[in-house]
């Protein structure tokens, strides 16, 4: 409810000048990331219904509690990446460009550890244990899920490369703290999700 | 934008070649030109459902017809409610929304201009993609062609061993990617209007246009993501073999039921909110009274769209669920009711004691009032489980359902085009092309909805190819078939009339009906800056304010 004093004594329209505008009003790159998090997460809860409910009713196995094991550093890492990104966000509205791009650089390396993670657990998964996509419904909806938000790890570390690109040839000033921001929002998105998933696939699904 | 290329922007557009033209509009970021792309794109694809609707109505005019085979008639009503849908009615929205919004809360443009080119470039190409598939969907089988499973593909009709071919694969692909550009352009409208508004406009003085698209932006965020989820599920299943509609391998036909309608309801009020949008703006205009109750009518849209997110399997009485599923779902779709009764009793206030002038577009808004009125009370009817058992899946429903959506929705996009052509094209309509436009379609309309609702009484299902002659049904859809053909002929009446007005019309003055939202204060067509000096506000009526300094709105507000 961003209510601007009537500043004028007339009703007639008078110029308004551009900071009187961005004064009141939130910020638009905030918003729109917000909004589209709410989409993201009407995507994901689906998926979760959809896991939650096919849980068990697999006609065939392997089942989760025979193959799944739960993966704590992957997840340690991807958590940590959210604390490193503050960090480097912080660095960089306090105009620190070299520390912003080392803790930049620390959440790429925890992001792309996690999904390294991902990647060999599916591994094991589909050549050790014989679980695909068509295998059952637990390898339908494990990985659909776990692969919705994979790629949603994937989406963030393309960004989060692009940024740290221009980083280090030296474009990424004081001024883009903003910007920055609204992508580590996403970011923090991508990790309170995997909170969401683990509990799922592998504290309940098991 | 420089000064220079402000004062020669009409000229310029005048002399340039062709191609330059078209240049500017594909690559257009502009928000009045994206929401005429949007306008226009979904008049044509109106023009072919049209065809398609009436390529139906023909097939069932009278009993054992053969106008057309089986197989093309589950085409077309596929096709027909895909299309209305997902590629007339949102777009449609969507481009008055685009254009009207920025100008009523006195901005710029939207908040994400490249975003709303991206959003409607995608919505576009899910279109076409679509209608693609009438080329394109043969697949390795030769089978299929258009998608024929139903605007709402129920499983397993939609899985590899009852659809070959590609027609379903187009029929998701094509909602995947509109649905993308429609999560989009919600999250800008969302934006532009929470952070993009004039000095002084609150969101208790915006206009109530930009407060119900602020809530049809929030339930397509919520529901049309439920429905890329519940297609990507579906294209899991037929390309990568996954199981979750496939019963065979312990999957559930009714997940899907519930997926689709977790998004289906909730989409009849992202149809109907901008609806009622219109009728905030024109009714009070052309009643010339302020809008009764403003704080009521926001409290209400807010309201309805809670309950909104509630009322789903609503639709799915007659699959079976169990008692206190139905026993939930009955209250909350009776419930849903209230707001909206509020907000007819306020549009009647409105109009109560006004000077009412029946321009053509307070005509339409007039027959939205009682047609949305009926098409409320059918719904309550069929609210009611037990009665919903014995009429779902009729053509009851077909008739409710076409009451809301042509009744309300078409009736109030009529009456939008009317209200706000001259200020689009600077033109103003002719008055009495626009009021036998409206007769036609409102005989039409009565003919064909009012008398689809007896046939689905007795008994009629709805998506029959044909029926037996003698069980009462056939000289009702010979008039249901007859009303259609004044609706077509409304439709020519329609067209001609734009067209005419737009090359040959008068000029029509920034602001012919005397109203009082920021967009009629600037010209018409709005220049690409739309304000050579953005507004400030102090009500909810700038142009009252402006207009009447003696005695102003923001005294008693």
């Amino acid at each position: 409810m961003s209510a601007p004093p009537a500043t004028i004594s007339h009703a007639n329209m008078t110029l308004a000048s551009d900071a009187d505008v961005s004064r009141e009003a939130p910020s638009r790159g905030r918003v729109g990331m917000y909004c589209l998090i709410s989409a993201e997460s009407a995507i994901f809860t689906i998926f979760v219904v959809a896991y939650l409910f096919y849980i068990g009713k697999s006609l065939t196995g392997p089942m989760p509690k025979d193959v799944l094991h739960v993966p704590i550093f992957f997840t340690v890492c991807l958590l940590s990446s959210s604390l490193t990104i503050h960090f480097a966000v912080k660095s960089l509205k306090s105009a620190k460009i070299g520390p912003f791009a080392l803790w930049w650089f620390l959440t790429l390396t925890l992001g792309a550890i996690f999904l390294a993670g991902t990647a060999r657990e599916w591994r094991h998964l589909i050549y050790d244990e014989g679980l695909t996509i068509q295998t059952n419904l637990f390898g339908t909806t494990y990985y659909s899920l776990v692969g919705l938000h994979a790629f949603h790890v994937t989406v963030g570390l393309l960004a989060i490369t692009t940024v740290l690109l221009f980083t280090l040839l030296g474009y990424v000033k004081h001024e883009h703290a903003e910007r920055v921001d609204v992508l580590a929002l996403y970011w923090h998105f991508v990790d309170a999700v995997w909170v969401v998933v683990f509990t799922v696939v592998y504290v309940i699904g098991r | 934008m420089s000064t220079d290329s402000i004062a020669t922007f009409n000229v310029d557009m005048a002399s340039r070649p062709l191609v330059a033209k078209l240049h500017e509009w594909v690559t257009t970021v502009d928000h009045k030109r994206l929401g005429l792309l949007y306008i226009v794109y979904s008049f044509i694809f109106l023009l072919i459902a049209g065809i398609e609707a009436t390529v139906i109505r023909i097939q069932l005019i009278r009993p054992h017809n053969n106008f057309v085979s089986p197989d093309v008639f589950n085409r077309m009503f596929t096709m027909h409610g895909t299309t209305m849908i997902f590629f007339v009615v949102m777009p449609m929205l969507f481009g008055f929304a685009n254009y009207l919004v920025p100008l009523m809360i006195g901005a710029r443009d939207m908040a994400f201009p490249r975003l709303n080119a991206f959003s409607f470039w995608l919505t576009a190409f899910g279109g076409i993609l679509l209608y693609f598939s009438f080329l394109g969907a043969n697949g390795l089988y030769g089978a299929g062609n258009a998608p024929d499973v139903g605007w709402f593909a129920y499983a397993p009709l939609t899985s590899k061993t009852f659809s070959l071919g590609h027609s379903t694969d187009f029929w998701t692909l094509s909602l995947l990617v509109s649905g993308f550009g429609s999560i989009g352009t919600a999250i800008n409208i969302i934006a532009t209007i929470l952070c993009m508004r004039c000095p002084g406009m609150t969101l208790g003085k915006m206009p109530l246009l930009a407060w119900l698209n602020l809530i049809m932006a929030v339930l397509v965020i919520l529901a049309i993501s439920p429905l890329s989820a519940a297609q990507i599920m579906l294209l899991v299943d037929r390309y990568l073999g996954g199981h979750f509609f496939d019963t065979q391998a312990g999957g559930s036909a009714v997940m899907w039921m519930h997926f689709f309608w977790i998004f289906g309801h909730p989409e009849v009020y992202v149809l109907v909110l901008p609806a009622f949008a219109f009728a905030s703006e024109i009714i009070p205009v052309f009643s010339r009274k302020a809008i009764f109750g403003y704080p009521v009518m926001v409290a209400a849209t807010v309201c309805i769209a809670f309950i909104a997110m509630s009322v789903w399997a609503h639709h799915m009485f007659t699959v079976g669920m169990s008692a206190n599923a139905n026993t939930f779902f009955v209250l909350s779709t009776m419930a849903i009711a209230v707001p909206t009764g509020i907000k007819i009793f306020n549009w009647l206030a409105t109009m109560w004691g006004g000077k009412i002038h029946f321009k053509t577009p307070m005509l339409f808004s007039i027959a939205f009032l009682f047609q949305f009125l009926i098409a409320g009370l059918t719904g309550i009817m069929l609210s009611a489980a037990p009665f919903n058992w014995h009429l779902g899946n009729s053509y009851f429903v077909v008739a409710h359902f076409h009451y809301v959506i042509v009744g309300a929705i078409l009736f109030m996009t009529f009456a939008a085009f009317y209200y706000w052509f001259p200020k689009m094209f600077g033109k103003m309509y002719i008055e009495t092309l626009g009021k036998l436009h409206f007769w036609l379609f409102l005989i039409g309309f009565h003919l064909t909805f009012d008398f689809m609702h007896i046939p689905g009484l007795l008994g009629m299902p709805r998506r029959i190819y044909t029926y037996e002659p003698g069980r009462g049904w056939d000289t009702l859809n010979l008039i249901v078939t007859i009303g259609v053909f004044f609706q077509a002929a409304a439709i020519v009446v329609f067209v001609a009339n734009l067209l005419w007005s737009y090359f040959r019309g008068e000029t029509a003055g920034s602001d012919p009906w005397d109203a009082w939202t920021l967009e009629w204060s600037t010209s018409s067509p709005p220049p690409v800056y739309n304000f050579a000096v953005i507004p400030e506000v102090r009500s909810r009526r700038p142009l009252w304010d402006r207009k009447h300094p003696e005695d102003p709105d923001w005294k008693y507000e």
